[in-house]
């Protein structure tokens, strides 16, 4: 069987060797890698423009960010006929190929991100390692806790006022450049299919765009998502640790901060949704009224057999029924939560609507192509390329968040910045 | 001149400037005869008679022998497709496992559809039109290969490293003719190599071999005396998905505004 | 700004000279740009010649002719001249040495190929003697009855009476 087979049904004229190639990793890839962009954002509008009512959130998203950052890769190596020469992208990077330059985004990026994240908790690695180096007998975990911070302070020591202005500027510029960085991560990967111009659905200019802004509502989204969940977590550890310690924030305190970031924060998620349905609205428009060859088959496509996956699942329940939701008066947690939960979906029937509905017609423009997820794996394709995989990829990050809370705390930690 | 003007004409200026001459020629094949700075005096096009096929798929068959795809295996290098419209205008097309054991019967093959039978009197028109690699003059396939796997000889023969390619299968996705797919084996792209192991040693390429009716010709661009360079630049040639800016070097004869 | 600011920067330019060092290893000598420029012509060079070094299979007619020089010659006399010998009797090879005999195809499939009937008026098989598969002895081996290198002459008569009289 060839690669493809498993999954795809033809119907009417499709060449011999179109198959259904590009499958839900690359539905997950720019998914993941737009929740990253998006995360980065969020955090930056607090490190960039000051917008002190983000401070919590900025940090947590800062740090979700760097625990997506690897797993935007993952898909694409499980997508991989070959993974072992990944490596390749950067080793012989053919820049004229919108891909080559994920080697170069990525690892900037990732540095970018990995250095903010330095310089906010470069007082706390110190401070832990000072302390632990002061413990006269450790557990040989506490020497290894003490290993890894004193690395990870990178031999910088100095944590008087001065050094740690110092800090604080770079992390401001750090953000203010990541910015850019972060448009251009997603913004590229907008332009893989944006530059494909076989492809009668992915062929537009507008693409990066579009896939810029569905990114930061994306991002903002599951950032506000699993705030409000951790949140509501930290509510109930609160209420139970307040009878043994009366100082601790009431829960009470808590919800009051948690409501007025969630107010700031859906604003801007707001807006995003509004410019991203509105470049996507002008993209349909435009290809009803310019007509070209492609059009029928597209249109065929958009209105026929996919009709309830876009209009409805998409636009409808993705997109206008959570903008409704922010937009009524007197927002609620609970609201908040399922708003931020069908953007989501919203952006994933996105992704999913582009990379599979791409491929749902043929070049020939004479007939179709049906992808059939693999549901239970029979192989190493249909697992990598399957439901498990993308339940796998989706997962990572957020193992990834578990572990990297332990070095960069997210909640305890009072940063000065 | 006002400023108006004046900012006017020097944006139209540098607009033109930014297009290159040779884009806003049409594809050309004389342009590729002439010897190129590169040295190569050779520049591999092809020929298709669309009207001496007869659907036969032999070529086919002596294709996947050659280049050493399984005979079972789904995906070929070159297929032929039958085209057949009827008189009320509506086209059927199909090409059962790429025509690799020729076309058997009337009946059209609509894969989920089912075989879909057609009233003989009803036909206007039927004919094939086999089809292999463009082997572009601007590959999009290579333009957009990040890592530089697949390229185009000095001889216009695009190639695919299978011990580099790393399976990302944008090529595919960016081959307008949908040549491109993945062997089962290697894992890698594949694709027409215009039988590179044949052509770089005076021999014909196994389909132009396998073909009894001359409906397939390879030939030399860059030798005006080459019958198919006659052909191609004295005969009423067209080529496939012009639209695309991807300079196809395969010509045919006989084409029809049916043919994908 | 001090020191200790510059310090992820280090990291950063030892993880670039890394990468470099890493593919002055791990890059064949010869991959490269070559003559169709950055954009066409970046490669390793040496693929070129594994893909000229593929085995070839068909050997065509010309090399048949090296032993079977009077089948090749009468053949090229029938209307079946124009099918090259190893469209039916598979690839030469290096044939006598590797493989010594051919696997011959004599199959009715292969003669369906050309010879069943199609309506395609506009191409050159409307010109092809046809049959229906579904009626014209079903399942029986063309070759019983008709003689692939010298398909004009039929050893059964009656049969090619009947379809000159078409």
């Amino acid at each position: 069987m060839v690669h493809g087979e498993a999954w795809t049904l033809k119907e009417l004229f499709v060449y011999p060797n179109e198959y259904i190639y590009w499958t839900i990793q690359i539905v997950m890839y720019p998914f993941m890698t737009g929740l990253v962009a998006g995360a980065f954002v969020l955090s930056s509008l607090y490190h960039v423009f000051g917008i002190k009512q983000l401070k919590d959130i900025a940090r947590f998203s800062l740090v979700f960010s760097f625990a997506l950052l690897p797993v935007a890769m993952i898909p694409l190596q499980l997508h991989l006929q070959h993974p072992e020469r990944g490596i390749e992208v950067m080793l012989t990077p053919h820049f004229t190929s919108a891909i080559a330059a994920f080697g170069i985004a990525f690892s900037t990026y990732g540095m970018i991100v990995a250095s903010e994240l330095w310089f906010v908790y470069r007082r706390h690695f110190v401070e832990t390692a000072l302390a632990l180096r002061a413990k006269p007998d450790k557990s040989p975990l506490e020497r290894f806790r003490y290993l890894l911070f004193s690395t990870l302070t990178l031999g910088a020591w100095d944590i008087s006022a001065h050094a740690l202005e110092k800090d604080e500027k770079a992390v401001k510029i750090m953000a203010t450049v990541g910015i850019p960085v972060a448009c251009l991560l997603h913004g590229y990967a907008g332009f893989i299919f944006g530059s494909v111009k076989a492809n009668a659905l992915w062929t537009t200019p507008l693409m990066p765009f579009i896939f810029i802004c569905s990114a930061v509502v994306s991002g903002i989204a599951l950032c506000m998502l699993v705030y409000m969940v951790t949140m509501e977590i930290r509510k109930l550890m609160a209420g139970w640790k307040r009878k043994q310690d009366p100082s601790l924030p009431s829960p009470e305190a808590i919800k009051s901060m948690e409501m007025y970031e969630i107010t700031m924060t859906s604003r801007y998620l707001v807006y995003a949704l509004i410019a991203a349905l509105g470049l996507e609205l002008l993209d349909l428009l435009f290809r009803d009224y310019a007509k070209f060859q492609s059009w029928e088959i597209v249109r065929s496509v958009i209105f026929g057999q996919d009709f309830v996956n876009i209009f409805i699942v998409q636009y409808g329940l993705g997109n206008l029924v959570p903008l409704t939701l922010f937009l009524l008066p007197r927002i609620t947690a609970k609201r908040a939560a399922v708003a931020t939960i069908l953007v989501l979906m919203g952006v994933f029937m996105m992704r999913w609507n582009l990379v599979i509905g791409g491929q749902a017609f043929s070049a020939s423009f004479a007939g179709f192509m049906h992808y059939e997820l693999p549901i239970i794996p029979h192989d190493i394709e249909t697992f990598k390329e399957g439901l498990i995989g993308a339940i796998l990829v989706g997962i990572t990050p957020f193992v990834f968040f578990w572990g990297l809370n332990k070095i960069f705390p997210v909640f305890k930690y009072d940063d000065s910045h | 001149m006002n400023r108006r003007d004046f900012l006017k004409n020097s944006i139209t200026v540098i607009a033109g400037l930014a297009v290159p001459l040779s884009a806003l020629e049409l594809i050309n094949p004389r342009k590729l005869l002439a010897e190129k700075p590169d040295g190569s005096r050779v520049r591999w096009a092809f020929l298709v008679d669309t009207q001496a096929c007869v659907g036969c798929g032999f070529c086919v068959k002596a294709c996947k022998t050659e280049n050493e795809i399984p005979h079972e295996t789904n995906i070929t290098r070159t297929w032929v497709e039958r085209y057949v419209v009827t008189k009320k205008g509506k086209t059927y097309v199909d090409s059962p496992k790429g025509a690799r054991d020729g076309f058997t019967t009337d009946r059209i093959d609509l894969n989920e559809e089912g075989l879909q039978e057609i009233n003989k009197d009803d036909v206007e028109k039927a004919f094939f039109v086999p089809k292999l690699c463009n082997q572009c003059e601007n590959p999009a396939c290579v333009q957009v290969c990040p890592v530089g796997a697949t390229y185009q000889t000095p001889d216009g023969v695009v190639l695919v490293d299978r011990k580099h390619c790393i399976g990302c299968a944008y090529c595919i996705m960016a081959c307008p003719y949908a040549v491109r797919s993945f062997h089962p084996e290697y894992k890698t792209a594949e694709k027409c190599t215009f039988c590179y192991h044949r052509i770089t040693k005076g021999m014909k390429t196994a389909c132009v071999d396998a073909c009894p009716f001359g409906a397939r010709k390879i030939g030399n661009l860059r030798d005006p005396d080459d019958p198919v360079t006659k052909t191609i630049m004295s005969g009423r040639i067209g080529v496939l998905k012009e639209q695309y800016g991807t300079k196809p070097q395969v010509y045919y004869i006989g084409l029809s505004k049916e043919v994908k | 700004m001090g020191s200790h600011v510059w310090r992820p920067l280090y990291i950063a330019v030892a993880l670039i000279v890394l990468v470099l060092i890493a593919r002055t290893f791990l890059v064949p000598e010869d991959f490269g740009v070559h003559e169709r420029g950055y954009m066409y012509g970046m490669h390793r060079k040496g693929n070129e010649n594994e893909w000229k070094a593929v085995t070839v299979k068909y050997r065509t007619a010309s090399y048949c002719k090296e032993c079977h020089a009077d089948k090749v010659e009468s053949l090229s006399r029938t209307p079946h001249g124009i099918i090259n010998c190893e469209n039916c009797h598979g690839p030469a090879l290096n044939h006598p040495d590797d493989p010594p005999t051919l696997t011959i195809d004599r199959s009715r499939a292969l003669c369906l190929r050309c010879h069943a009937a199609l309506t395609t008026p506009t191409s050159g098989r409307a010109n092809i003697v046809g049959i229906n598969p579904d009626t014209h002895n079903p399942g029986a081996e063309c070759s019983l009855c008709h003689d692939p290198h010298n398909p004009i002459s039929r050893s059964h008569s009656d049969e090619q009476a009947r379809l000159s009289q078409k």
